[in-house]
């Protein structure tokens, strides 16, 4: 597998490719914050930021629908929401008679969940653009700058580092699996459940094995190379001029996102 | 292809501010705490064996197996990291791989990840490793039964706070999503349980010296026995209690006045909190409630800085 099989990040040159990590992250996640500050039902505010991060993706050059076809993936994670259209509060709009049930949907249990699914999808979308544009290295030098604690960036930057050779560590097993595991037609093959759940146990055994054993080496061989604890970068990461000036242009933008959400 | 989103992960927009925010700050001192801790009690050489293993978590979470109708069990891990790897730093590397499959894959939100961290690292390390610590000097069947119903109360557990937490948001109703939940985790549960106890199995028959009585009283104390006992024990009543009088859980909730709080923005919190020459504008309420999240951030840096001064 590839070193980079995991990454969101499209290569392109633009201005927010080029924007420093820390003004992207900061401007994502005031982004989301201020999606949960908007009061339910606030569609013009909720237009507004679409609006934005549409002006976001132009920038990208990944195209101004980028952000919004992968957005949905939290989309499962709405059948969650909606039984909050059934909500006691507001005025009934009909009655659905389902067997013993009735399920009552509300004006008020309606716009709660528009509002909830539209703030969802808001904050993913900025959360993917954000990836798409920011190295992940790069993205974990940001949180560094913004006091996340060393060991937990370190940590981080390990996963990101060695996950796809634990990956490729996977697919052989996988691959052994299947390869002594003949199937013959019209037979089910392998045994109940709790042998296959075993079976698989094994192997998330010996992959903790492979991988530990081998972080021992990795430490090692760090070692000899004059790891003090510390990961290195080669991008200085300044903020230039232009970076202040989409961090205080952004910052506006939300703040006007308020407002107009309030009024 | 080789990431399959759990439903556990909650994505942002679908919890209120105030429980982020009061999740942030519970996962912020543990995670602080644990940081203190493994660095008190290993090495720098533990950093790179904690970021491997959270790869390790990572990719076992790609092994899965069919179980029926075309749904496979699959593995979530939090339990097992704590036992093998002890809870501090089960919990740190649960967190890194939970900061990943929110930052680099969006399962799960960012301004939420606290509630996640909190339900599938924090609460599974207790869980697991409370429950597991309190049968070492138990034969080998006794210890392995308990991993297993450890590992599979740890699931349900998370379930369980996830639908409080989506409850107390005001997201979704609970007489809807506490069956719902845990009606679907009861089943991933088994899974979880049947995989922790077979790889424990494993671990133990090659590396005993890992899983020994010795190595597992040096991870972790006998407080995490209560915590884990006290935090199973309220899932085990709570759960039944949840499905079948969501109406009674709700006005206890109410009486105590959770139900409000989760639900208020933010600015009700701090009902003296005016700003003098703003009054009671939308702009004042922004402001409060820009206050709430500066007093998290506030607490995160200063754990941090207080933490870099430690170590360095």
């Amino acid at each position: 597998m590839h070193a980079d099989a995991f990454d969101r990040f499209h290569e392109a040159e633009s201005r927010l490719h080029r924007l420093d990590p820390r003004v992207k992250v900061v401007a994502t996640v005031l982004f989301i914050l201020s999606n949960a500050l908007l009061p339910d039902g606030a569609w013009a505010a909720y237009g507004l930021a679409w609006s934005a991060l549409l002006w976001a993706n132009q920038l990208s050059s990944l195209g101004v629908d980028y952000s919004f076809r992968r957005s949905f993936i939290a989309l499962p994670f709405a059948l969650a929401a909606v039984s909050a259209i059934f909500s006691p509060v507001g005025h009934p709009l009909a009655e659905w008679a389902l067997g013993p049930i009735t399920l009552i949907p509300t004006d008020y249990g309606l716009i709660k969940f528009g509002s909830i699914l539209l703030r969802s999808w808001l904050s993913v979308q900025a959360a993917i653009l954000l990836v798409a544009t920011t190295r992940f290295p790069d993205m974990i030098h940001a949180f560094e700058h913004l006091h996340v604690p060393a060991v937990l960036t370190t940590v981080v930057s390990f996963l990101y580092r060695y996950l796809f050779v634990l990956s490729d560590e996977v697919l052989r097993l996988l691959r052994a699996r299947q390869s002594r595991s003949a199937t013959v037609t019209g037979y089910r093959p392998g045994r109940n459940v709790a042998w296959r759940a075993r079976v698989t146990g094994n192997m998330v055994g010996q992959l903790f094995l492979r991988s530990y054993e081998r972080s021992d080496r990795i430490y090692n061989a760090m070692l000899a190379r004059g790891y003090t604890g510390q990961m290195r970068t080669l991008t200085p990461h300044v903020m230039l001029a232009g970076d202040w000036v989409f961090a205080v242009f952004s910052m506006v933008i939300l703040l006007l996102l308020q407002l107009i959400g309030r009024f | 292809m080789f990431y399959s989103p759990a439903p556990m992960h909650i994505p942002d927009g679908f919890l209120s501010l105030v429980i982020s925010l009061v999740f942030w700050a519970i996962t912020a001192v543990t995670v602080g705490l644990a940081i203190s801790k493994t660095n008190k009690s290993l090495g720098e050489k533990q950093v790179p064996l904690m970021g491997i293993m959270a790869a390790f978590i990572f990719a076992a979470q790609m092994l899965n197996f069919p179980v029926a109708g075309g749904t496979s069990g699959h593995f979530l891990g939090g339990a097992l990291a704590a036992i093998v790897l002890g809870p501090w730093a089960g919990i740190l590397v649960m967190t890194a791989v939970i900061a990943v499959q929110g930052l680099l894959f969006q399962d799960g939100g960012l301004l939420v990840m606290g509630a996640n961290i909190f339900n599938m690292g924090i609460l599974t390390a207790l869980i697991g490793f409370g429950l597991y610590r309190a049968a070492i000097s138990r034969g080998r069947n006794t210890r392995l039964v308990v991993a297993g119903v450890a590992a599979w109360l740890a699931v349900i557990t998370s379930a369980l706070m996830a639908s409080m937490q989506l409850w107390l948001s005001g997201t979704s109703r609970l007489q809807i999503v506490v069956p719902a939940m845990l009606g679907v985790h009861v089943l991933i549960g088994i899974g979880e349980a049947l995989i922790t106890v077979a790889a424990l199995s494993f671990i133990e028959r090659t590396r005993p010296d890992l899983l020994g009585q010795k190595a597992m009283a040096a991870k972790g104390g006998s407080g995490w026995v209560y915590g884990g006992v006290i935090f199973s024990l309220l899932a085990i009543l709570l759960s039944p209690l949840a499905s079948a009088s969501p109406d009674g859980l709700e006005r206890v909730a109410r009486d105590f006045g959770f139900l409000n709080l989760g639900q208020s923005a933010p600015y009700q919190l701090l009902p003296d909190y005016t700003i003098p020459f703003l009054g009671e504008t939308a702009l004042s309420t922004i402001v409060a409630g820009a206050v709430g999240v500066l007093v998290v951030l506030g607490l995160m840096i200063v754990i941090g800085q207080s933490l870099r001064r430690k170590t360095s």
